[in-house]
């Protein structure tokens, strides 16, 4: 490799981490006449938090009113149903309940639903055990009362990350992986970003690094006094086999207690269960999340599965398929920081939770921050719609036939566990910001997130692949 | 459609042999890959067709045996068609590259296989990145793909398929660390613990686990080990780290009935197959089970043997309508030491083998079959194990009951 630094100039925006908050930022940009590129130090988008938390859109009840949370989840809540009809993405709203145990605790069950009154959330009331153990029969015994919140949906995260950055990049936002930005300097009222051998230049930056944000933003800052900090906070998880899909309809949230928030159990949008997470700071500073850092641990998976018995009895866990873990990235003001702290360079640090359900609220706001800068014009022809990849199995017998008269590859099933074909992953493969490997197929498509988990279509992946990318089966089965 | 077959290895292969050989016309198998055979094209090793064709084949070879014979008799083959759904009227759903289809059956053998378990029903905590495979996937990685996933090579479980695995990682010139198996005996015949293991000086340690995986990025880094106690949970005070960049699990096979369900056929809770009756029909009218989608076999002959069976049961319902008298079946169930039992259903006055398995190891061992407490048979072994399926032959007269069970001295 040569050492000579490849110089891209002239962008508008970049904007630095393609998790949700960065694709989304970049899906709001893109309908401005700006040159916008995203920077993702990973094989594929969405690979930080955005691909392992809980997928909530949270109804907005819980943050402390007056808070950017308790707004930007409001707001963002509000706008995910009618985004997921737009862009196509899976979105179901299950309601959520809030479960009570302790007639002493009732009281925080009326001061969440104050909040809600306060946050302007709307379809928020308190239930009786009755109406509870009505709605969902595997709530443990002795429940005293519950918060429900009809509004509360779920969603595939890293499903709505992917829609957002391919209609973005269909209007002309250019995206790049594999590229680590590893410094910034700012000379003249333009940005120059270096990551390896390249440097980019912008005139204005946004800051969507995850639990990296501190680090991209301390490269601006004065001296070490001007130093912003990300607390990494773990949560663990299990995943059921959606065999067992019906054991909850809504999501099941315990009362926060001193010792943290309590663990959830919840559908998926895609038909699983999920349960989780646990709570526990990593002790190291967390300038990118490596796999040390989202491994799981015997005690974080213990600890959840005696948490979550409070709330359930006979969780099917003999139905696990897989355990994972993502990492929050925690401000020391508990809210998310959405600022300028340097002109053109705007921030969205500490996105923990609930980000996702803020994300396109905060995409907004940044939004707003970079148009008040450079005064775009609205593009002519945008495309305001996007078209998610097909789910085989759930087309209705004649709609298949058609498919496959229309094309032979969708008659040829690779996955057999979530039924995708091969025309799912070539269309996978070809599409904007496409799959580049493994795991990125099994976030566009669900095949080998079934229950036989790539056992078998993993190797017909490999040659499809191979046929598309050329890429080597080392470098398949090394990354 | 007269039959229906489900599945393109041994299993649907035999029963498509019998069912042609008893005369039938319309006989087809549906598979969904682009070659009949099923899991043995991709265990190249030898061990295969002593007991059916009285020579050591290779996998693909003794598929290949059945192919022909399937062929010549005029089974009609059907490759890259996977089946849907499958409802109770026996109305099977399928796709290949020719078209989505429908076809009414007059019946159905089911022979879908198995597939294995994977990490995630262990639930060992840790790294989650590449480095880690079933060993069915990597067997399938390093015979069909000619790649192999790495160089020191950790294997947890003792199945048949990681001790093959540890033979042939090794023939690969890969280090094999060691085979760590959970409990206090192997799963995998006797016989590939001599030829795969011995043979290749990989110690297999029992009633050991791994209780965590390290990575660093993208790759496995390695793996703690622990003995675990009589209760089987690990001794963590006694976890060793071994470095290994690849770790295979082989650690169990789950029957692959997800289409069964939908047509409603009762599954074991033991054995994750189908409860069946003596001429291997389940419960519902005219589909019936064989191979390991029935219950996980350890040799690919006994499939055949069993596949046979349902062949020659499903002309039989085809032309006669079925045989088997609800009021009259005798329930067979696992007594003292016996994991499960196969069939799940006898009739009156009929010569049949029961196949079963131990739940341990037991030496000087009495196999008793039972009516009530009236003894109907008793066999010795000098030695039962899980790792090998044991077989006993009775007449069922007028028994009421029938319970197999192992005693010790
Ligand atoms: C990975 C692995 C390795 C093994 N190695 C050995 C060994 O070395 N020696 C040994 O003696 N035994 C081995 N076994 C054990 C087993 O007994 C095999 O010998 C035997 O192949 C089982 O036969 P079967 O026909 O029941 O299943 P399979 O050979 O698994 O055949 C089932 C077939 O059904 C097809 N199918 C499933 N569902 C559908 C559907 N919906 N539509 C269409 N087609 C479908 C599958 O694609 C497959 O081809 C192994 C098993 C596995 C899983
Ligand atoms: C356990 C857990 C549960 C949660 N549950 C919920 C929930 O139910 N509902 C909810 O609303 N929110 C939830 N959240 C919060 C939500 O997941 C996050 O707020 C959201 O995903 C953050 O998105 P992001 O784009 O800011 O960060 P990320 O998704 O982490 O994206 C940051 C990206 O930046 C990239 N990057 C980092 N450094 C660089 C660099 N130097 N150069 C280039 N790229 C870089 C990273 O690779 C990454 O892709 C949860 C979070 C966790 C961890």
């Amino acid at each position: 490799m040569s050492n000579v630094l490849e110089v891209s100039e002239n962008y508008d925006t970049i904007i630095i981490g393609g998790g949700i908050v960065g694709c989304a930022a970049a899906w709001a940009l893109s309908q401005y006449n700006l040159r916008v590129l995203l920077l993702e130090s990973n094989n594929d988008i969405t690979c930080g938090a955005t691909k392992a938390n809980s997928g909530i859109v949270h109804a907005g009840y819980d943050c402390v009113p007056g808070t950017l949370k308790a707004k930007l989840n409001a707001e963002g809540a509000k706008m995910f149903p009618m985004l997921a009809k737009q862009l196509d993405f899976p979105l179901k709203v299950n309601g959520s309940m809030v479960l009570c145990f302790d007639k002493a605790e009732h009281s925080h069950i009326e001061e969440l639903y104050d909040r809600s009154v306060k946050n302007g959330i709307p379809e928020v009331e308190i239930i009786s055990a009755e109406q509870a153990y009505q709605l969902e029969p595997n709530i443990a015994d002795g429940l005293y009362s519950a918060l429900l919140a009809k509004t509360a949906a779920v969603i595939s995260p890293w499903e709505a990350a992917i829609a957002f950055a391919e209609n973005a990049a269909t209007n002309g936002v250019q995206f790049l992986i594999e590229t680590k930005v590893t410094n910034i300097t700012a000379d003249n009222g333009l940005f120059e970003v270096f990551a390896d051998n390249q440097k980019f230049i912008a005139k204005t930056l946004i800051n969507a690094a995850g639990t990296s944000s501190a680090y991209i933003r301390n490269f601006l800052a004065k001296d070490k006094s001007d130093y912003e900090e990300i607390i990494p906070q773990r949560g663990q998880y299990f995943l059921l086999d959606n065999a067992h899909k019906n054991f909850v309809k809504h999501t099941l949230f315990q009362l926060p207690d001193n010792s943290g928030k309590g663990v959830l159990v919840a559908p998926t949008a895609d038909g699983n269960i999920i349960v989780g997470p646990n709570s526990e700071n990593i002790s190291k500073e967390v300038d990118f999340t490596t796999a040390e850092d989202v491994k799981t641990t015997k005690a974080g998976l213990a600890d959840v599965l005696e948490k979550i018995a409070i709330s359930v009895k006979g969780l099917p866990i003999n139905g696990n398929i897989t355990t994972f873990a993502g990492v929050r990235a925690k401000h020391s003001s508990k809210d998310f920081v959405i600022d300028e702290p340097f002109p053109g360079f705007v921030n969205a640090l500490g996105i923990d939770s609930p980000g996702l359900s803020a994300a396109p609220a905060i995409a907004l706001m940044l939004t707003k921050l970079i148009t008040k800068k450079l005064h775009p014009t609205k593009k002519a022809d945008y495309v305001a719609t996007r078209r998610a990849i097909q789910r085989f199995g759930e087309l209705s017998f004649a709609e298949k036939q058609a498919l496959i008269a229309e094309n032979l590859k969708y008659g040829h099933v690779v996955c057999r566990c979530e039924t995708v074909t091969e025309a799912d992953i070539i269309d996978a493969i070809r599409r904007p910001v496409g799959a580049r490997n493994l795991d990125a197929i099994k976030r566009r498509t669900r095949s080998q997130a079934g229950r036989c988990q790539g056992g078998f279509c993993s190797l017909k992946l490999t040659d499809i692949l191979q046929n598309e990318l050329g890429l080597s089966e080392e470098k398949i089965w090394s990354c | 459609m007269e039959l229906l077959i489900i599945g393109g290895g041994p299993a649907g292969l035999s029963a498509a042999i019998k069912a042609k050989e008893q005369g039938l016309a319309d006989v087809c198998v549906l598979e969904r890959n682009s070659h009949m055979g099923g899991i043995l094209n991709q265990c190249i090793h030898h061990g295969f067709g002593l007991h059916i064709f009285d020579e050591e084949l290779t996998g693909p070879e003794y598929a290949q045996r059945l192919i022909d014979r399937a062929l010549q008799l005029g089974v009609k083959f059907m490759n890259n068609t996977m089946v849907t759904d499958l409802d109770e009227n026996r109305l099977v759903t399928y796709v290949s590259p020719n078209g989505a289809a429908q076809v009414q059956a007059n019946a159905v053998i089911l022979g879908m296989g198995c597939r294995e378990r994977t990490r995630g029903a262990l639930r060992i905590p840790g790294f989650r990145g590449r480095g880690i495979f079933s060993a069915g996937t990597a067997q399938a990685l390093v015979n069909m793909r000619g790649y192999v996933p790495g160089k020191r090579v950790v294997i947890l479980g003792s199945g048949d398929i990681g001790l093959i695995m540890a033979r042939r990682m090794s023939l690969e010139g890969a280090e094999v660390i060691g085979v760590f198996e959970l409990n206090s005996f192997s799963s995998g015949l006797k016989r590939n613990i001599v030829q795969c293991l011995d043979d290749y000086g990989i110690p297999l340690h029992l009633s050991h686990t791994v209780t965590r995986i390290v990575g660093e990025n993208y790759n496995l880094t390695g793996v703690y080990v622990a003995p675990v106690d009589e209760t089987r949970t690990p001794i963590y005070a006694q976890e060793e780290f071994i470095p290994c960049d690849t770790l295979l699990l082989s650690v169990g096979l789950i029957p692959e009935n997800e289409l069964s369900k939908k047509a409603g056929v009762q599954l074991s809770s033991v054995t994750g197959g189908a409860i069946v009756n003596s001429d291997l029909s389940t419960n519902v009218n005219g589909i019936f089970s064989c191979g390991n989608v029935l219950h996980v076999h350890d040799l690919a002959d006994d499939v055949t043997l069993e596949a046979y069976r349902a062949g020659v049961a499903a002309v039989d319902f085809i032309r006669n309508g079925t045989k088997i008298s609800q009021t009259n079946k005798i329930a067979v169930t696992a007594g003292k030491n016996v994991c499960y039992v196969s069939p799940n259903f006898v009739q009156p006055n009929e010569e049949i083998e029961l196949l079963f398995r131990s739940d341990g190891v037991f030496r000087k061992a009495k196999i008793t079959v039972k009516d009530g407490e009236n003894v109907i048979k008793t066999l010795k072994r000098r030695v039962v194990a899980p790792g090998e399926m044991e077989k006993v032959k009775i007449n069922t007269g007028n028994m009421k009951g029938c319970t197999v069970a192992i005693e010790t001295e």
